[in-house]
This record gives C-alpha cells, structure tokens and sequence, in this order.
C-alpha cells in the first residue's frame, strides 16, 4: 500500500430513523485510529451535535452536506490521499459509489482505504449480489430485480403471494414491505420506485428466524466472526424493530457454525476488508438458511456488537482499511492477547428498539420490514429474564419490566399478537395473564418458545410475588429469585400490594432496606471479551444478581465524578446529550478526577468504555443509580449533562443525601414545578403567557374566556397521540380533549395562552453561583408554535431589536440569580415586538448545546464542568457578537418511514436529528444546512398551498422571487387566486376532494413534476384526512421535498434564489 | 432442586443447586468459555475426570439431541457414545427447551447417565479463582448429606486407558481405499467422520496397542483426556513409527501433539489452566496465516524442548504456547487445537486435507 498521509472520513449526517447515533460512535473510533497513527485527517459531516465533529477528534472538520457535489470540492481543496466510506452509513456509502461512477476518486487519486467499492457494489445490487453468492453456493432468497410496477407484480405471480418489496440502494428498509396481494403491492411498488430505480420482489419467509453475525477480514485474508445475535422477532420484522439478543441463544453448535462458517466464505469471496454484517434467515425446523442481505460497512448492528462484546469493531476496521493484518493489533481490553480472537461472553445482551409512534398524528403502528424506531437501548446481565426487564424499563417509555406495568388496552388480543405493533411484548404478558399457553402464543407470534418460555418464568415469579402479603413475610429465595429475574423493588413493591399501604416511593425504600438486610445486592461484573480467562486492563462494567462476587475494587477515596447519561435516543434527546455528556467526562479527567459514567444505549460515544475510567453500562433508574452510588462513593454526581432522564432524578438522589453537583436539586426543582416557577417570575416581575392548571371542562371554558383562542392544552394523561396540541376554536378544544385527554382531578390539564407570530429565542448559558458567566442567545425563523427542537435555528440572531436581545439577557441574569444557578442552563423566550415572556427554564444543558457552543467556539460544557467541580473560572473573553459567520441548525425528519403520519409540524417536536453550518451570511448558511437534510434546490416546479391570509401574505414576496427565477409556480385554488390577484402568473392545480378536475396536484406529484412542494396548513391544529395532509403525505411518499412553514419556505427560497452552489463557501470549521 | 457446595481445593465455597444426578462427585475443576455445544463438550471423552464449568451462563436452552447412530457406526448428533465429563457447572440451567431436533432436556439426560449437573454458580468467579489459582481439585456435596463427601485423584492418573476402545474397530473398511491406522486415545467421533468423508478406512486401535506391525498407509494420533506423561506405551509405538525407515504421513491432534512430541524427543508441561474454548487464536509459524480454533488442553508442549529436525507449525497467539509440531523433511505434523472442531469453528479443517492428501 502506497503512504498514505491525508485521510478524508465521511459522516452519515443528520441523525434519522434508519441511521442514527451508531455512526458517530463508528466514525470517532476510526478518527481515533486514523489519529493514533499520525494521520491527518478531514471529516465531513453537517451533524454538529456529535462527538466526531469536536475539537481534537479529526484535524479539519466541513459542517457540509455529504453529497458527491460538497464531498468533491473538500477533495478539490484539501487533496486527500485516501477515504475511508464504511463509517458514515448508508449515506456515505451512496456517496462513495458515486464519486467512483463519476471518476472523482479516480481523477484525484484518491485510494479507497477497506472494502473497495466494486465489493460494495456487490452486495448492494441485488442481482449481482445473488450472482456472487451464487458462484460459492451459498443460498440467497430467490427474488427478481423489477425495473417497474408491470415487472413486479408479474414476479410476484410466479413467486406467489406473500411477497416481499425492497428498493435497491435504500437504508433501513425504506420503501420496503410485505404485500399479502395485487393491491397492496401495486400500492407499494410505486412508492418504492419513487427511492430507487429498482426493486426486488421476493418470497416472504415469515416466521423464519433472522440471526446476523459480524464479521471482520483483513488484507490476508484472516477472518472472525466477531459476534453473532438472534432476533427475537422472527423474519418479518426489520432487524432494527426487532429486540435482539446476543450470542444467539436457540443455535446448537452445528447452526452456529454452519452460519459462521457461511459468513466467513461470503466475506472472503466479496474481498471486504475491514467489517461487514451477514444477515440470515434460518429455518426453525431444519438447518435450511438463506441469506438475507450483506452490508459492507459498519452498521447499526456492528455497534450493538462492539457494544456487545467490548470489540472495538470500526476501531479495528479502520486499522485494517489501512493495511494492518489482525495479527499486528491487540485486544483493547486486556491490551495483552490478540485482536485475531472471537469474543466469549459470559452474560447475554439484549437490545430493544425506543419508538416514538404516539409522537405522530396517524402514524401505521404495524412494524414490518421498514424500520420505525428512533434509537435503542441494550440490557447486560446474566439471564435472559434480568436483559429482557432491563431493556423495557430502559426504553423509557413508562414501563417497569415485563409485569407490573400500567394496564394496557387491547381490545383483541390474538391480533395484537398477530399484527405486531411496538407494543407486542407487552400484550404477550396479557395473553399469559389471560390463560394462554406458550404454544398458543407461540402460534400467534412464531417467536421461538425459548424466548416465550423465559418470559413466562417471570409471570409465574410474578405471580408467587402477588400471592405474598407483605414484604416482611417475603421468601427469603423468592426475593432472590424475583431480583435475579430483573425484578426492580418498585415491581416488587407493587406485586406484594404495597402501594395501597404507603407511599410508592416509601415502599421502593422498604424493599430495597428488606433485601439489603438479606444480603441480597447486585454485584458489578466486567465486559471483557474473554469471559475471565485472562485478566480486563478496561472498566466496562454492568451489575447483575447472578453473581457472589464484584470483578473490581472500589477505592472510597471520593474521588470519582458520577456523570447520569442520557439513555435512548428518543425524538427530543439524542446524540446531543451525549456530546454533553462526554465533554462532562473529558473535563472531569483532565481535572484529576476519575469519570464514571452510567448509560445504557449502544448507539452512542459516551458507551465507549475508553471515553471514562468506569463505564456502568447499566440502567438509569433510582434504584440502579442508587446501587451504583452505594459501592461507588463517589465525590460528587452530574445531572445536569444527560437531558431530562438524570434531571428527573434529582429530587430523589439529593433525598438519599447524594452530592448533586452544581445547582442545587431544590432549585432544579423550582424550575420543573411549574406552580414554584410562576410564583418565582411573578414575584421577580418576569412575564410569562398565562396558564392555569384545570380539572373540569367549565374551567376550561372559564379560562379561555378570559385569554382567547387559540390555547395550547397539554394532558398530563395521554390516552392516545401527541401529548401537547394548540387548539384554535371550540370545536377542536372538545375533539382534542374528548379523543386525546382525561380530564379529571386527579389528571389535570395545563392550558395556556398562545401567542402568535411571535419569535422564540433561547437562552444556552452557564452560570457560578447565580451569575452568568457564558451565554448564547439564539433565534427561531419560524415563529412560535414550531417546538423548538424542530424550528430553525440561527446563532448569532441575525433579526432580533437589539433592546430584545438586552432584557432577555437581563431576565436570564434575574433568573440565574434567583435559582443560585451552577452549571448549565436553558431559557426558551417567546418576543413580539420587545414584549418579552418566559416560556420554559430547564437547568440543564439543552439541546442546542453543542450547537452554539461549537459556532461560539467556546466549550460550554467543559466551562460548565468546571464551575461543577468547583474550580475556578473566568468570563471567556468573547462574545456572540463578536462573530463574523452565522450558524444555523435545521431539523431532519423522517417522515418517509412512518406510513401514513402527517408531516406537519406543531408544538410536539417531530424531528429525529439536526445539521448545524456555517456560513459568511445566514442564505449561505441556510442553503447548506437545508441541502444536509435533504432537501434540493429545485430545477422548475414549484407546487405552493400557502395556508391563510396572513401566511399567504407572508410567501408573497418569495413567490415573486420564485417567479423572477424562471420557476414555474403551480398553486391550489385559493393561493392560485391570490398569487394572480397579486400579479404573479401560475397554473392553478386541484385538491384531491375536487377531482375529476383537472390537473390534479396528486397526479403531478405521482408524475415526478413537481421539485419542491410549500404547504403551510391553514391553522395550527391538524384534521385527519384533509386535501392538505394527501399533498403532504404524496410529498413524503414519492420523495419530494416539502416545507410546511411559510417563513422557513420564504427563507430558504430566498437563499437559493439568492445565491449559486458555487458561491457557498468549502471552508472547515477551523478556519471561520 | 437440592442445594449443593461446590468444594475447591483450596477452601473456597459456591453454593447452587442440583439439576443432574443426584450424588457427590469430585474431580479437576475446569472452566470451557465456548458459548455453546454442551451436547459435544460433554462426550468429548478428554473431559473425563472433570468437572466443567461453563463461563457462559445459559445452558440447556436447545435441549439434547437423539442418540442416533449413523451408517458409519457412530453417534450422529455426539462426540462418544456417552457423557465422559464428571459433571457440570452451569450459572442459568434453562429448564425448558426449544429445538426441532431435541428428544430430552440436558437435566434428563445428566440423570440417565448418571451425571450431576448444578446451576446457580458465579462460574465468572470461578473461573477467576482458578484463572488465579490454576485449576484445582473439586467436590460437589449435597448440603442435605455433608458427610457424603467425594474423593478423586486427576494428576498420574491415566485417563487414556480408562476412555480409549478396548478392540480394534475398522470403518469404511474392504472398500480398497487408504487405510489409516487411528490411535484411540479417547478419540472424538467428528475426527472418524472428517476421515471418513474423505475416503479413507480407519483402523482404530486402542491407545496402547502396537500397529507397527499393521498393513497402513499413515497414523492419525487422537485426543484424549489427562496427563500425555502417562501414556509411555503410546509413546513408544509412536516413537517406534517414526523410526521406521519406510516413512508414511502422521498428523496428531491435542492429546496427539504431545504424545508425537514426546516421541521427537520434546518434553510437556501442565498449562496453568489450560485453553479451553472456541476461540483461541493460532497463527501458522512464518506466514500471516491465523486460525481461531476449538481447543480442550490442559498440557502443551514445550517448544524449546523441540529437536532440531523439528519444529513448531503453529503458534498461540495469546500466551505464545506451543498450538502444533512439525518434522521439517518428513510428513509428519500434528496441532494442539481441534481441526475437527465439534464444537467449535471449522477454519482449520483443511488439515485433514493436507493429511489425506499425504497418503
């Protein structure tokens, strides 16, 4: 291999459903490889709130699009000699084929370092890849390569019905699905030839077991099968919407090593260099396989498995990209042995998927072969009962485990067996409570009765603990039994009939003071990659009860900092958090101390065991956190770095005496309390919109008597859909509360005024003793009733009264002050004119942390930190306005994988992931940041539904703009009319309720006419099936851009209009 | 299920409970890090004499599979014709099972062939324990009976005799083809089969009978269980084959690399505790070849012992130990790993090739 010097990495950009976390934990560990052989190195990825895109991770760093145009003009500059494609996902992937299609790579002699790309072409095209497994006879699904509709549903005739659709070059499954018949596959097909020119028809194997191994092949062709993992969900369900477990737990050797054996003769024969993921299909009733598919790059599954066996999987791939063999690396955890080895566990993972469907109006809550969910979490332990309640109480979706949950409704429980939704599990436990069999369930769902028979052991446990009366008289074994099992005191608590007796969280300590008495406490055991056979250099960590013995030595020296990770990636909490929370790790060790961090979600850096001295890989529940505190004794616990999961904790953990560094959890708690909060600001004199807590429907009434429509209502029980909606007249205030809410005493509704076409701005700062010491004040481009994780974002303001700009910072110093804030903070403002209110206040770090700090230039959380510690600081000499460059955040959303969900944006955030670049002015800025998450500058068609007056008023002067342009604009009926009265020439096309006219805005959109589609929906509440909802969805479904806000439309016409590709700026990071 | 104390040597105590047999027993403990394969470990006869604690935790989950014999004589789906290893040491016996292929649960089967099986150990801590302290001597004691207390030697005891055929047994035999003489040290059905598929007749010989005079056309050295150093007889024969002017192929595994070791002259020592797992690494001396393999070893060779006409063939990559041996003219080698792996992977199968291709 020719030196190679210069290396550029590609990201996977904007976290989305599908590609998520797991890449920025891939390409930092690369980095990290690269780095440690002296390479420079050159990223390019627009995710700004990652770990990868720190200071010190790689030498230049382009917030950019990773797309064959921005990654070739990085090539043009900064002369690479080598790329590295396997760590940026499916989306640097693409990228990578391209630039080869094109001869980019060619033409800059640029060296593609791993799996070279006639490799990955291989696997990718399904016809070649079918012919290349074919010539090692090893048995792929039989499917045919359809190039239209007519050929599918032809292939579907000779295969037979079920059959499965997959768009070729997709990730994630998208555009895929099962179709029982003609109609549903002539449904799917076309939507699948909207992502990819081609399409695969294939036999269904339904109910057939789905097992994957990860596989590593040097350039001497050694192999090893890193990891294998089985679904728990058989074939039929996307890999990502499965629970997984790890190693496969229904396999004899022979299955086993037939499949590994497949594996290691696929990759040898594809000539992978690096790492790559096999996926099978396997019969549950013979040693019958097929190989689903081969990804040749690292993947969701290869962080699970590095996260699963403490393999460093990228890190090695990168080594090899560059020509190691594996014989020349060492095993990262004992630092002695070979990284030539396959990992023995001696405890069992499980990951489980974190949906976020009930985020959605109308979203299908069927899984399939698509992939829904929005992050992950995994579970160690040392039986399938103690990984599997982990998992569901890590989710985080309310549930305590297996048993003991809140009630759930199913009105039938065969299908909800049947047709699995992401509730499935849980109506497993109802069945077994109903009087179902193993078997019958074992029919209903074909999940394997291994896996069906554990879960029934906890039933049966669970019932033992109902029959007990009181915790006194608690079976010494039962308990035991009940705590190896996965049972949480709060499970217990609650299956001995506590709670009607005491408080739940008295009867929590009851428990926990019951079983500590007996001796019955978890026992901390490490990952270390060869079940004890030689001694861990690592402290990756988990607690199980399975044990009698603790793998290492607690020093009690109070020393250690305990920083609360920031669990599942969720819509509202992802990679962001995680980058605060390894700048709180990275500050702590340079100070002396040694970081121990606790979080449990496989897609993230902060896992990383060598990012802290201690990684508890474990969960983040009162009681585990408490466990861990106990043997740890640490000096001190951060909270405020994880998002709203560590925050939540506070009052509890400070009750125990734990010392929470930083603000105190009595002040933490005055901002959450919303009554404590209001009181603050009134007697402060700070505004705030006017809310009321209420109980019936007449107060209801009563108090939008006195404020008006519209009101934003926000259940504090949710029966069904978004949490939070803002209802504009009486007839939505009753359907909302009547389809979506209980009112009631003992679930009250919080209403609040609305406030329209006002501005949000934040507040991101950091404080010492209720002074603030840094800040960043940032501005909305959509005015309020955009949730702010989802508005766009622009830092510096680029629009804001400086007189704005000034009281928000002199009530943000009030409030500091007022809550003798220490650490991090976010205040979220809402500004008309320079009327100014307090909409929020959270002390903690926010979202949009990395974000400012990183266009700031200054390391927020590591100032933060700091103050935390106790050390001491100084004001950072600049400040926000002294900026020559704007940044701006635009959200992702991942719209195209929730079927049927209306994508429309409203006051519960949607989003899944966020890009941040920058640019000389916020167009330059804006354009890049909305080609990162995937929007095109359109070539001629524009389709605009502008919404009401005041919106249509809003888009006229960027219509015009579109007009003198040379775009041809097509309008709906009523903002064809306005757009001709106020003189711009268009063709009017039809809503769908008025067909047969024509032309139809549907049949353009099915007709790739169409570029770009504006539909701002005419108020804030959305109906179900409106003409609007079918443009938006149809947008979505044929992958058409769609922007449904008139001020970001305008602002992103104006940006394209304005200013040519060629004129933005390739300039890294470093050098604005 | 009845609680029962796991007793090393040493002085230090596991408490579980019985799933198998029902009666004490006592051996040379050992810990196997292999994530599945009970039904194979368990036959394997090198575990005779010991109990065998596996790190992995769920055990039992697919079941047993039927005892069927094949057309070659042997046991279809196992490694003997019976569970050789003294007991077993599991952390979470699975009760229940789910396999097409499975007729019994594992606790069954360790009831009908008379073999305690416990559950309920930290075998991560134990196996630490040993880690430190190199294997050891153990009792399993019902808590119910303390005064029925085991007792059993493992060191200079010779296990090969006790596991290897009492006869000569001949497979794919009167078919012309090569014959193989196979010297049955407590020999693994999967290493008969790997010979068997590629065409030759094995004559299987107990592990001190003298083949020299037989009519062959290469040796094949097996595994067995326990101390190489007491296997002298085996050792001469071997010893007397090599010097035999007529010069035919030999390949040994485990128990085999030593015993043709020892015959070339070079000496064996007691591993601390042994490798016995799916996963030990082993690179081809000289190339960039590497291997995981299947190992089940308590002793290895001691490759500075080697003679000069000798040589290691393969290496471990771990602690550096002896994983093979090799004559540096003549066509004779042998690996410490498992080539035939069952359990274990397959990546080194190929060496029955070389060997048959030898013939």
């Amino acid at each position: 291999m020719k030196s190679i010097k210069k290396v550029l990495l590609l990201g996977s950009g904007a976290l989305k459903i599908g590609e998520a976390g797991e890449f920025d934990y891939s390409g930092s560990q690369a980095l990290k490889a690269l780095r440690e052989e002296g390479i420079e190195t050159i990223l390019i990825n627009p995710n700004i709130a990652t770990v990868q895109t720190s200071e010190g991770v790689a030498d230049h760093i382009y917030f950019l699009p990773v797309t064959p145009y921005f990654v070739e003009r990085v090539i043009q500059r900064e002369q690479p000699d080598g790329i590295m494609l396997a760590f940026g996902g499916q989306t640097a992937l693409n990228c990578g084929v391209e630039l080869y299609r094109s001869g980019v790579l060619e033409k800059y002699n640029l060296q593609v370092l791993g799996t070279p790309v006639q490799a990955i072409m291989d696997t990718e095209d399904r016809e070649l890849f079918v012919d290349k497994l074919n010539e090692i006879n090893v048995k792929t699904i039989s499917s045919e390569a359809c190039e239209n509709v007519e050929q599918a549903r032809k292939a579907a005739d000779r295969l037979g019905y079920p059959v499965i659709l997959r768009a070729a070059y997709a990730l994630g499954g998208l555009g895929s699905g099962f179709c029982d018949n003609e109609e549903e596959l002539n449904r799917l097909a076309e939507k699948a030839f909207s992502f990819s020119p081609q399409v695969l028809v294939e036999k269904s194997l339904k109910g057939w077991k789905e097992v994957e191994y990860e596989v590593v092949r040097d350039r001497f062709d050694n192999c090893i099968t890193v990891c294998n993992m089985e679904n728990f969900d058989p074939l039929g369900i996307h890999t990502g919407e499965s629970i997984v477990i790890a190693p496969s737990q229904t396999l004899t050797n022979a299955e086993y090593h037939k499949l590994r054996e497949l594996s290691i003769r696929i990759v040898r024969h594809v000539g992978i260099v690096g790492e790559c993921n096999v996926q099978y299909a396997f019969d549950p009733q013979s040693e019958d396989y097929r190989v689903i598919e081969v990804n040749a790059r690292l993947s969701r599954s290869s962080a699970l498995a590095s996260k699963a066996t403490g393999y460093p999987l990228a890190f090695v791939a990168a080594k090899l990209g560059l020509g190691y063999g594996l014989f020349d690396l060492k095993n990262s955890v004992t630092k002695t042995t070979s990284a030539f080895f396959e990992p023995a566990l001696d405890y069992v993972v499980c990951k489980i998927p974190r949906w976020d469907l009930g985020k959605f109006r109308g979203v299908d809550r069927e899984l399939g072969s698509s992939m829904k969910s929005v992050g992950e979490v995994m579970a160690i332990g040392r039986t399938f009962e103690e990984v599997i309640q982990k998992g569901l109480r890590m989710i985080g979706q309310g549930m305590h485990g297996f048993v003991d949950n809140k009630e759930i409704k199913i009105d039938n429980v065969d299908a909800a067996l049947r047709e699995p939704t992401d509730k499935r599990i849980f109506v497993i436990e109802k069945a077994f409570a109903a009087g179902y069999t193993i078997d019958q369930v074992h029919e209903l769902t074909k999940i394997d009765r291994w896996f069906l028979q554990k879960l029934y052991r906890i039933h049966q446990t669970d019932r033992e603990l109902h029959a007990c009366t009181s915790i006194n008289v608690l079976d010494n074994a039962l308990l035991r039994k009940a705590k190896v099992q996965g049972f949480t005191d709060f499970q217990i608590a609650r299956a001995v009939g506590m709670e009607n007796e005491m408080d739940i969280e008295k009867a929590i300590m009851a428990v926990r003071a019951r079983r500590k008495q007996l001796g019955i406490v978890p026992c901390v055991k490490q990952i270390d990659t060869l079940a004890a056979e030689y001694p861990a250099q690592t402290n990756y960590l988990y607690l199980t009860y399975s044990g009698v013995a603790h793998d290492i030595h607690f020093e009690n020296d109070k020393r250690s900092v305990v920083v609360l990770g920031s669990g599942a990636y969720r819509i509202g909490s992802s990679v962001e958090f995680d980058w605060c929370g390894v700048q709180a790790l990275a500050t702590i060790r340079k100070e002396g101390y040694r970081s121990v961090m606790i979080n449990y979600n496989p897609e993230t850096v902060s896992t990383d065991y060598d990012m802290c001295d201690r990684l508890y890989f474990d969960e983040l529940t009162f009681e585990r956190v408490m466990d861990i505190l106990d043997l740890e004794c640490p000096y001190g616990v951060i909270v405020s770095t994880g998002g709203q999961i560590p925050n939540n904790l506070a009052m509890r953990l400070d009750a125990e005496h734990v010392n929470l560094l930083g603000t105190q959890a009595k002040y933490i708690d005055n901002a959450e309390d919303r009554e404590k909060f209001s009181a603050m600001l009134n007697r402060i004199g700070v505004d705030q919109p006017e809310w009321s807590a209420l109980t019936s429907m007449d107060d209801i009434q009563e108090f939008i008597g006195r404020v008006g429509f519209p009101v934003l209502v926000r259940p504090s029980y949710v029966l069904s859909g978004a949490a939070m909606n803002v209802c504009s007249n009486q007839d939505e205030l009753e359907r909302f509360l009547k389809l979506a809410a209980n009112v009631s005493k003992k679930h009250p509704v919080v209403v609040s005024r609305f406030l329209q076409h006002a501005k949000e701005v934040e507040m991101d700062a950091v404080a010492k003793d209720g002074e603030i010491i840094a800040y960043a004040i940032s501005e909305h481009i959509e005015f309020a009733g955009v949730h702010s994780g989802d508005a766009t974002i622009q830092f510096p303001p680029q629009k804001l009264y400086v007189e704005t700009a000034r009281r928000i910072k002199k009530i943000s110093k009030q409030i500091a002050k007022e809550l003798h804030i220490s650490g991090p903070f976010n205040i979220q403002y809402l500004a008309r004119e320079n009327d100014i209110k307090v909409i929020e206040c959270n002390l903690r770090a926010s979202r949009s942390f990395p974000f400012v700090s990183k266009v700031l230039k200054i390391n927020l959380i590591e100032l933060a930190t700091r103050i935390m510690l106790g050390l001491p600081v100084e004001k950072p000499a600049k400040s926000l306005f002294d900026l020559d460059y704007v940044g701006i955040k635009a959200s992702q959303f991942s719209f195209n994988r929730l079927q049927k969900a209306d994508p429309v944006l409203g006051v519960d955030m949607a989003s899944t992931g966020e890009v941040g670049c920058l640019g000389d002015d916020s167009r330059t800025a804006l354009l890049k940041a909305m080609l990162s998450v995937g929007h095109r500058i359109p070539r001629k068609n524009i389709l605009l539904s502008t919404g009401n007056g005041k919106q249509k008023a809003e888009m006229l002067a960027a219509s015009a703009m579109l007009r003198d342009h040379g775009y041809k604009l097509f309008a709906t009926p009523g903002t064809s009319r306005y757009l001709t009265e106020n003189g711009i020439e268009n063709t009017l096309v039809h809503w769908p309720s008025e067909a047969p006219q024509q032309p139809q805005a549907i049949d353009m959109l099915h007709n790739h006419e169409i570029d770009l589609v504006v539909n701002v929906p005419k108020n804030l509440s959305t109906g179900e099936l409106t003409n609007g909802y079918k443009i938006r969805r149809a947008a979505i479904d044929l992958n058409v851009p769609l922007i449904t806000n008139a001020r970001l439309a305008s602002a992103f016409i104006y940006a394209f209009c304005t200013v040519k590709p060629e004129e933005l700026e390739i300039r890294s990071w470093q050098e604005f | 299920m009845r609680n029962v104390t796991l007793i090393l040597d040493d002085g230090t105590k596991f408490h579980g409970q019985s799933f198998g047999y029902e009666a004490p027993v006592a051996g040379e403990v050992v810990f196997n890090t292999a994530m599945m394969g009970y039904p194979e470990s368990l036959t394997d006869p090198s575990y005779a004499g010991q109990l065998m604690a596996l790190t992995y935790p769920l055990v039992g989950n697919y079941g047993v599979p039927p005892f069927t014999v094949g057309e070659d004589g042997l046991a279809t789906f196992m490694e003997s014709d019976r569970i050789y290893a003294s007991a077993i040491i599991v952390s979470d016996y699975s009760e229940q099972y789910s396999h097409w292929n499975a007729v019994e649960s594992l606790a069954d089967w360790l009831k009908r062939e008379k073999v305690p099986g416990i559950t309920g150990i930290d075998t991560r801590e134990l196996t630490k324990v040993l880690r430190e302290h190199g294997v050891m001597m153990g009792k399993i004691v019902f808590d119910d009976e303390p005064d029925n207390v085991p007792e059993a030697q493992y060191a200079g005891v010779n296990y090969v005799a006790r596991v290897s055929c009492r006869e000569v047994v001949r497979y794919n035999e009167g078919k012309g083809l090569k014959k193989v003489v196979l010297v049955d040290c407590g020999v693994k059905n999967n290493i008969i089969r790997c010979l068997l598929k590629r065409g030759v007749e094995v004559i299987r010989v107990p592990w001190n009978y003298d083949f020299n005079d037989m009519e062959f056309d290469g040796l094949f050295l097996a595994n067995g269980p326990g101390d190489p150093d007491t296997c002298v007889e085996a050792v001469q024969n071997i010893r007397k084959f090599l010097e035999n002017e007529r010069v035919r192929p030999c390949m040994g595994i485990c128990m085999g690399n030593q015993l043709l070791s020892k015959a070339a002259g070079a000496s064996i020592y007691k591993l601390k505790y042994g490798h016995r797992s799916h996963n030990q690494p082993v690179r081809m001396v000289g190339t960039n070849r590497c291997f995981v393999t299947s190992q089940n070893h308590g002793y290895a060779v001691d490759s500075r012992t080697l003679p000069a006409d000798w040589e290691p063939y393969f290496v471990n990559m771990n602690d550096g130990s002896n994983e093979g041996v090799r004559h540096k003219s003549r066509p004779w080698f042998s690996a410490q790993f498992h080539p035939e792996a069952c359990s274990g992977p397959v990546d080194t199968e190929f060496l029955f090739d070389e060997f048959v291709k030898l013939l």
